[in-house]
């Protein structure tokens, strides 16, 4: 077994999730959380539709926020695509993909207020940087010879349209569209930052103690997302693009002194707006790394690397559940509405409900990471292993499952827990938010204390954190021969 | 006029030469066939040809370079995006001019293939998919062409006919052949390749299929 190179990396990192379970804070704070809990399952099984009639604006927000953010990102994603051969683009778009939208939004809210600007651009910007990373792996995938063919002289919008584009429009429309899955679930996550959407009304329902209304809310978000394929259809988005741009809301109107002021005074380094020179802006940075930076790194990587171990263990235990291997088609109808919703519950949200009934701990940040990356990831290692064709008489059961299916799946299973990787760091890092002391923490702090060069330079490491653990992602990818396709 | 003219060039392929030194012109008016066993070269010639010819020259490359997603009137039509404007090449993507659909039609219909014309590439055969990349060739309107095995996949009497066609269109053109009789009824000059270089170059005229049989 440990000849394998897949099995020595497992285990390495199973190791490193051990250790880290040792020294981080795991425990449950809250008085009576099992109660909480059966009151918030409670709600999931009576939701009231009716109490509140915001409900449906709530969705129409979500929805429109989701739509705008989306088409713009794709759009500037793909010219951006068009020039990502220039190593100054790709760096571009992998600091703006690094950064989260709840940050994105953060900063946006500092300098737009609460104007649908701030919530359109939090979405559009690192949705932007993934477009483009997307689009030009995908176009250069294309079969060149058809624009080589091309007449002499041929301009390069016409080589696009008629040999380059057709060639993978298919690909460019199933990735936008599940994308769009994913801005839905971002867009539902803003109202956490105070944003006219779902979240928001989520914590205010959770806040008083509305189980059923939040029950609702979910209930509704997850028709929404599950029947996609029915309501956007080549026919309806036209409709959908032309009218979600009137149906953001009004927001509060932007204040153009605050725009200024932020980008003349607030970023810029206290010691040097108050002339402290060289000396005391090293002071004020060394001040930032050690009582903020430093812890913050330290727990995001602590939740990061046990919340990679125990995705990977849900995953496996999961994807069973769907798998035409085992189990009878009802079964397996179960399972994918129980995945459906593990996936579709983003993480913050799922964190926030488990925050709530818990108490403040790395464990509903563990719980919650592992439960929306291990649905999303056993959703498609049971796909995959539904197409295995095993001999007559294979073996059954768990001998199945040990013997015939995990062996063939493991390396892509594998491919995308290891793709997920700097995916759960991102989300990490923002549950600070919620009060656990990852860097989003210390980010959300300096903003309350008015603090924005800090929370600058918070974001910024950050973002250099995202990408390092990216660029060791693929090392590892690499040297394993892991080969997969992105996900969100 | 030469409109094909290759001076002293070579090719090579992960650091081993494959064609050349070699030189080659054709000239307005004539219309030559490349000969020899597959793997000699012709092929590797075709593409330096193509690379160091004017822009006023035609194309039928060995994998014949169609969209698949797209259909066979656009893959046509592409002969001539060079000439028309951006905008007029994208209105047409969604819908088509009715001159333009009249003057690809023709050309389908004298390749057999009019029936097709909004069918998409995917669903054609192989035959018919060749004939679709000359029909491209022939719309270009361009006087010169280059073109690579353009009738393998074609039978005997539609071979035929589609030599008969091009040799209608184009005034001068380099085609590799496999089919030897073919070249000599079609073509005013032979140009044999062995090993990357040239090994025979003469006219029609003065050979039989017995010259033309060593090289393969």
């Amino acid at each position: 077994m440990f000849s394998f190179p897949t099995v020595r990396v497992s285990l390495f990192f199973i190791v490193i999730a051990v250790g880290c379970l040792l020294l981080a804070d795991l425990s449950i704070s809250a008085a009576n959380p099992w109660k909480d809990l059966g009151n918030f399952f409670l709600g999931l099984v009576t939701p009231d539709f009716f109490s509140y009639q915001g409900l449906a604006t709530a969705l129409l927000r979500t929805l429109a926020f989701a739509f705008v953010g989306v088409a713009l990102g794709s759009a500037v994603g793909f010219l951006l695509a068009l020039a990502y051969r220039w190593s100054a683009v790709r760096i571009f778009c992998g600091t703006i993909r690094a950064v989260h939208e709840l940050f994105w939004a953060l900063i946006f809210l500092q300098f737009f207020g609460f104007h649908p600007l701030t919530g359109v651009l939090a979405i559009a910007i690192p949705y932007s940087g993934i477009f483009a990373k997307v689009y030009s792996e995908i176009l250069d995938e294309v079969d060149p010879e058809p624009a080589r063919a091309l007449p002499k002289g041929t301009g390069l919008i016409s080589t696009y349209l008629f040999a380059l584009l057709p060639q993978c429009w298919e690909q460019i429309k199933t990735y936008t569209a599940y994308r769009l899955e994913c801005g839905l679930r971002s867009s539902a996550v803003l109202g956490f930052v105070g944003l006219p959407t779902l979240g928001f009304y989520l914590e205010s329902s959770f806040a008083q103690g509305l189980y059923s209304e939040a029950g609702a809310m979910l209930i509704l978000f997850y028709v929404v997302i599950a029947t996609i394929p029915l309501w956007l259809r080549r026919q309806t988005l036209p409709f959908f693009l032309i009218a979600a741009p009137f149906c953001l809301g009004e927001g509060f109107p932007i204040i153009w002194d605050n725009v200024s002021r932020f980008f003349t005074e607030d970023i810029i380094p206290a010691p040097l707006r108050h002339g402290d020179g060289l000396a005391g802006l090293f002071d004020w940075g060394a001040d930032i790394l050690i009582t903020e930076a430093m812890p913050g790194i330290w727990n995001t990587l602590l939740l990061t690397q046990m919340a990679l171990v125990l995705t990977g263990i849900i995953a496996l235990m999961t994807f069973p559940l769907i798998s035409t291997q085992f189990g009878r088609p009802a079964g397996r109808l179960g399972g994918h509405v129980f995945l459906v919703i593990l996936r579709s519950t983003p993480e913050y949200m799922l964190a926030y409900i488990l925050l709530q009934v818990w108490g403040p701990s790395m464990l509903p940040a563990v719980v919650a990471l592992a439960l929306h990356n291990g649905g999303i990831i056993g959703h498609l290692v049971g796909r995959q292993s539904s197409n295995l064709s095993l001999r007559a008489d294979a073996p059954r059961g768990l001998n199945r499952y040990g013997y015939e299916i995990v062996p063939r799946v493991y390396r892509s299973f594998l491919a995308l827990l290891f793709y997920r990787w700097e995916i759960i760091m991102r989300e990490t890092a923002i549950l600070g938010i919620l009060g656990i002391y990852t860097l989003g923490f210390f980010v959300d702090s300096a903003i309350q204390n008015i603090q924005f060069d800090r929370a600058l330079v918070l974001i910024a490491i950050t973002a250099l954190l995202n990408i390092g653990i990216d660029k060791l992602s693929r090392v590892i990818r690499r040297r394993l021969a892991l080969q997969t396709l992105p996900t969100c | 006029m030469t409109v094909i003219a290759l001076n002293e060039l070579s090719a090579s392929f992960n650091g081993r030469r494959v064609l050349g030194p070699l030189s080659l012109e054709v000239n307005a008016g004539e219309r030559v066939a490349l000969v020899g066993k597959s793997g000699a070269g012709k092929s590797t010639l075709l593409k330096l040809a193509w690379e160091h010819c004017g822009p006023e020259i035609a194309l039928v490359p060995q994998d014949l370079g169609l969209v698949p997603a797209l259909s066979v009137f656009h893959n046509v039509y592409m002969g001539r995006v060079n000439q028309r404007s951006s905008w007029y090449n994208a209105l047409t993507l969604l819908r088509p001019f009715s001159k333009d659909r009249q003057a690809v039609g023709t050309i389908l219909k004298r390749l057999s293939i009019a029936d097709k014309q909004w069918s998409p590439l995917a669903s054609l055969s192989g035959g018919q998919r060749q004939r679709v990349a000359i029909a491209r060739a022939i719309y270009q309107g361009a006087g010169t062409l280059i073109a690579d095995e353009p009738v393998s996949a074609l039978d005997g009497p539609l071979a035929d006919k589609v030599m008969a066609l091009l040799n209608e269109h184009f005034n001068s053109y380099l085609i590799a052949l496999h089919d030897v009789d073919l070249a000599l009824r079609y073509c005013d000059r032979i140009v044999g390749v062995a090993d990357g270089m040239i090994a025979l170059d003469e006219p029609s005229s003065r050979l039989s299929k017995a010259d033309i049989l060593p090289l393969y």
